[in-house]
């Protein structure tokens, strides 16, 4: 078993709970829900949260990305892109906002910002980062870091990013979180100064570490089931999106061919050509159309794809209750084991095994006054022991109820989210059946004037 | 003699002048059918003589184009119109079926024929044909009218992407373009009159055969092989400047056909495998609901959605693949045809010049050639005559296919997304109706 460290994760809180902007200014967290997905700066609107008790309002955006050339740790040259996040606060009255802060972050300082949130809020639900690399890439869009795309549909996904952690009632109030926003030179070494590194449980890491855990709580077991079908139906659900992507693009390309075609034989017709040179018009029309469909479409994969990295923060979460459980299970055995010995030590039968027990039956007994001091240091043990399973008892249940608040909070948000996102997605079909009539009316009235 | 050459053919059409003689300048309104005589100066030849003396001039069997008499402007008001409210052939081909013998498989069709025509015993055909017999029927009526746009036959096999001869699509689509090689004979004003056609339609298989031994076609068909690769070798020097427009109209033409053919059959196979593709999309909402409780409905609306614009690609593809597909195809086809046809009535110019020539170096026996000249001047009139007006219908009826089957395909189109559009607005409207009342039911 192994022994846990005499500092529970209570001590490792960041000690300020301080809101932003000082004692008594208090924070409003900005909509993340309604800006996800949606314009690139349109980070405004109003506070999700329910706890409606803020005085001044925040807005956050990341409004720029940029490439950058430095050095690395290993004094290499390297180049990456860095964000510019601004912040601003919202005067009620007039509602006119104020440029507060304004820095560059590079994807990693988010990354460290993230795990040390995932440390120090194990029970909470944390937002996912945009993805690293891209992946369910259908052919045409570029699997590259450095793509222009790429990039402006990452910088979409960190604002998201910041804006959910924004207005989470508990995350938001995170100090560390608060000098992500507004220090920007030593951060880094504020966020290791806190040692959270050393407080991660490397256990949690090996996903298939199995702890066997007699007692889990049935709701936690059926929400990490339900975070595995999550994930496996999104995958699959992205990659045949991809598939279907790639295929609509073809369709719509092959067409733009009949455009050049038609062109070239409307030279030689006399009745027949200026229909046909304004139908292949059409056709190219057509053709060029389908670019911003799926550039719309890949934002709507997106929000999929947020789901998709949730669903791995909510099995983080049933994890931890699972590892807590097996603490707490494992602690009360070495307690009733050790109770157990005392027993037998103090009347004298031996139940258990013990090697104690074994030398002294085959070399003698021991003398009263060793068997005392070994009573009462296993008695000193079960106090320890009892102090920690209660303590450990204690902190399970307050766990348990924790994350399951959040987890009810992420249950709703993600109802919201998906309901919305297929809305969307029905709206972007909508409209791509709309251009879709639109040409080939034009082009049907093109060839029946020919 | 005009009354035996009527008597030996068909009774004259609805409209047609009734002598010989030059058409009226104002005859518009009659049909493209004229009866002209070659040589007006002959009145007390025997026909028949004329006509089987020379048998690559004017043909027995059918009724001839335009004959050239004075004034030659006259031949251009001349032009072939179908019509179709005279219609009195109808075809149909259908049934094949499979016929295994030791030697050989082959497949068979059959040919319905009903007509009110006078000249055909019945008003009523069956016959079973098989590919040979049309290969044999187009060949025939190639040597009849070599400056006649004969409609193509569908390809004797398909190489690319074909594992048996005989399978189900293949077969499927050979019915229909031999459906339409039939139809479009019969549409001719020339063609439908030709004896073979007649013989085609209604002879039982043996008397096809025996009908296919006899005739000088095969000699005719050899005699003018040997001359064509004689005269090719010498080239054509003094093409008349409209044939070399239609040239190299036919030029482009056939160039931009062949790229059209190309691009519709890719975006068919394009179409294909975007509903594959959306076929297994679908379903993945609906495996995704089963694990959701609140997004169930939705997810299963889009479902829905997905299902319903499957089935309209269906329908869309199937549009293609029965307009568009086939009559590009064809066209394809023509456009081959038509660069035989200018190559043979190149070859009867070079037949001609080559005369002239030697005429000109005084190689043989002046008198001779000058008769033989005379003769090919008219052979050559002839087939220009008969190639610009032929040239002329097949244009109109070119650009009415494809004007035609290119309107059905945006159609198709718009069809296409107004029923998928129907289809996610009313999973949209389903949606907000819901978010209204779940908004209603908090305020209560």
């Amino acid at each position: 078993m192994e022994q846990l460290s005499p500092d529970p994760e209570r001590q490792l809180q960041p000690a300020p709970q301080e809101p932003l902007g000082g004692p008594d200014a208090v924070l409003e967290a900005a909509a993340g829900e309604e800006a996800e997905g949606a314009g690139p700066q349109d980070s405004g609107g109003d506070a999700m949260a329910e706890n409606n008790f803020w005085l001044k309002k925040i807005e956050i955006s990341v409004s720029e990305a940029e490439k950058r050339t430095g050095r690395n740790a290993m004094n290499m040259q390297e180049t990456y892109t860095a964000y510019l996040i601004e912040t601003r606060s919202v005067e009620h009255a007039d509602g006119q906002s104020v440029l507060t802060d304004s820095l560059w972050r590079r994807y990693s300082e988010f990354e460290l910002l993230r795990n040390y949130l995932l440390v120090y809020y194990p029970h909470i639900v944390v937002p996912p980062l945009p993805e690293k690399r891209a992946e369910f890439v259908w052919h045409k869009l570029s699997a590259d870091n450095m793509d222009p795309d790429f990039v402006e549909r990452r910088r979409i996904g960190l604002e998201n990013f910041l804006l959910r952690v924004a207005s989470h009632p508990i995350l938001c109030r995170d100090k560390i979180f608060y000098l992500f926003l507004t220090q920007e030179g030593n951060w880094k070494e504020t966020v290791n100064e806190t040692g959270f590194q050393l407080k991660a449980d490397s256990r949690l890491k090996a996903l298939n570490a199995t702890f066997r855990v007699k007692n889990p709580d049935k709701r936690f077991t059926e929400i990490k089931h339900y975070s595995d079908e999550l994930q496996s139906v999104i995958s699959h659900l992205l990659r045949v999106r991809a598939r279907v992507a790639d295929r609509l693009y073809g369709v719509y390309k092959v067409h733009g061919n009949y455009g050049r075609v038609f062109s070239e034989w409307s030279a030689i017709e006399k009745e027949m050509g200026d229909g046909l040179q304004s139908a292949g018009h059409h056709m190219d029309v057509y053709a060029s159309s389908i670019d911003d469909i799926l550039e719309d479409e890949e934002h709507y994969a997106d929000q999929l794809k947020e789901y998709l990295f949730y669903a791995e923060a909510l099995r983080a979460v049933c994890r931890k209750h699972e590892l807590m459980q097996y603490d707490l299970e494992m602690a009360a055995q070495d307690l009733a084991s050790k109770k157990q010995q005392c027993e037998e030590l103090a009347t004298g039968t031996v139940r258990t095994f013990s090697l104690k027990g074994m030398t002294t039956k085959l070399f003698g007994q021991e003398t009263p006054e060793q068997r005392e001091a070994r009573i009462k240091v296993l008695e000193e043990q079960i106090n320890e022991g009892e102090q920690q399973l209660k303590s450990k008892n204690l902190e399970g249940r307050e766990f348990v109820k924790n994350a399951w608040a959040d987890i009810e909070r992420f249950k709703d948000q993600k109802n919201r989210d998906l309901k919305e996102a297929l809305i969307s997605y029905a709206v972007m079909q909508i409209s791509m059946c709309k251009k879709g009539i639109q040409v080939w009316t034009n082009a049907k009235e093109c060839f029946s004037k020919m | 003699m005009e009354d035996e050459r009527r008597a030996r053919s068909a009774q004259p059409r609805a409209g047609e002048i009734p002598g010989g003689g030059a058409p009226l300048p104002g005859s518009r309104g009659s049909p493209g059918l004229l009866r002209v005589d070659v040589l007006d100066l002959d009145e007390d030849e025997d026909d028949l003589e004329v006509f089987s003396k020379d048998a690559s001039l004017i043909d027995m069997n059918s009724f001839s184009p335009m004959m050239p008499t004075s004034p030659l402007s006259m031949i251009n008001q001349v032009k072939f119109e179908d019509e179709p409210e005279l219609k009195d052939l109808f075809i149909t081909v259908d049934e094949p079926e499979s016929h295994v013998t030791t030697i050989e498989t082959f497949i068979t069709y059959k040919v319905i024929t009903k007509t009110s025509r006078g000249e055909f015993d019945s008003s009523e055909f069956e016959v079973r044909r098989r590919y040979q017999d049309f290969l044999w029927l187009k060949g025939k009526l190639e040597d009849a009218h070599p400056t006649l746009i004969i409609p193509p036959l569908p390809e004797k096999f398909i190489v690319k992407g074909m594992v048996e001869r005989f399978n189900d699509d293949f077969i499927e689509t050979r019915r229909k373009a031999l459906h339409k090689f039939l139809n479009r004979i019969a549409d001719h004003p020339t063609l439908t009159f030709n004896e073979d056609f007649k013989v085609f339609l209604t002879a039982q298989a043996w008397e096809l055969s025996s009908h296919k031994k006899q005739g000088p076609g095969l000699l005719t068909r050899m005699g003018q092989t040997v001359r064509a690769v004689a005269s090719s070798m010498r080239g054509v020097k003094n093409r008349p400047e409209e044939f070399m427009e239609i040239n190299n109209f036919i030029e482009i033409f056939s160039q931009k056909i062949n790229l059209i053919d190309k691009i519709s059959q890719r975006i068919y196979k394009e179409e294909r495998d975007y509903l594959d593709e959306m076929k297994e999309y679908g379903p993945i909402h609906i495996l995704w609901s089963a694990s959701e409780e609140d997004v169930v409905d939705t997810l299963k609306g889009v479902a829905t959605c997905i299902e319903q614009c499957c089935k309209a690609t269906e329908k869309r593809m199937s549009g293609l693949s029965e307009s568009l597909l086939p009559i590009v195809h064809e066209y394809v086809l023509y456009s081959d045809t038509l660069m035989g046809v200018m190559k043979r009535r190149d070859q009867i110019q070079a037949e001609l010049d080559s005369k002239v020539e030697a005429l000109t170096y005084k190689k043989a026996d002046t008198d001779l050639l000058t008769e033989e000249i005379g003769k090919l001047e008219d052979k050559v009139e002839c087939a220009n005559n008969a190639l610009k007006a032929d040239w002329e219908r097949w244009k109109q009826n070119m650009q009415n296919d494809i004007k035609s089957a290119f309107t059905d395909v945006a159609e198709e189109n718009v069809h296409y997304y107004e029923q998928c559009l129907a289809a996610w607005e009313s999973f949209l409207t389903s949606q907000t109706d819901l978010n209204l009342e779940e908004h209603s039911e908090d305020k209560l």
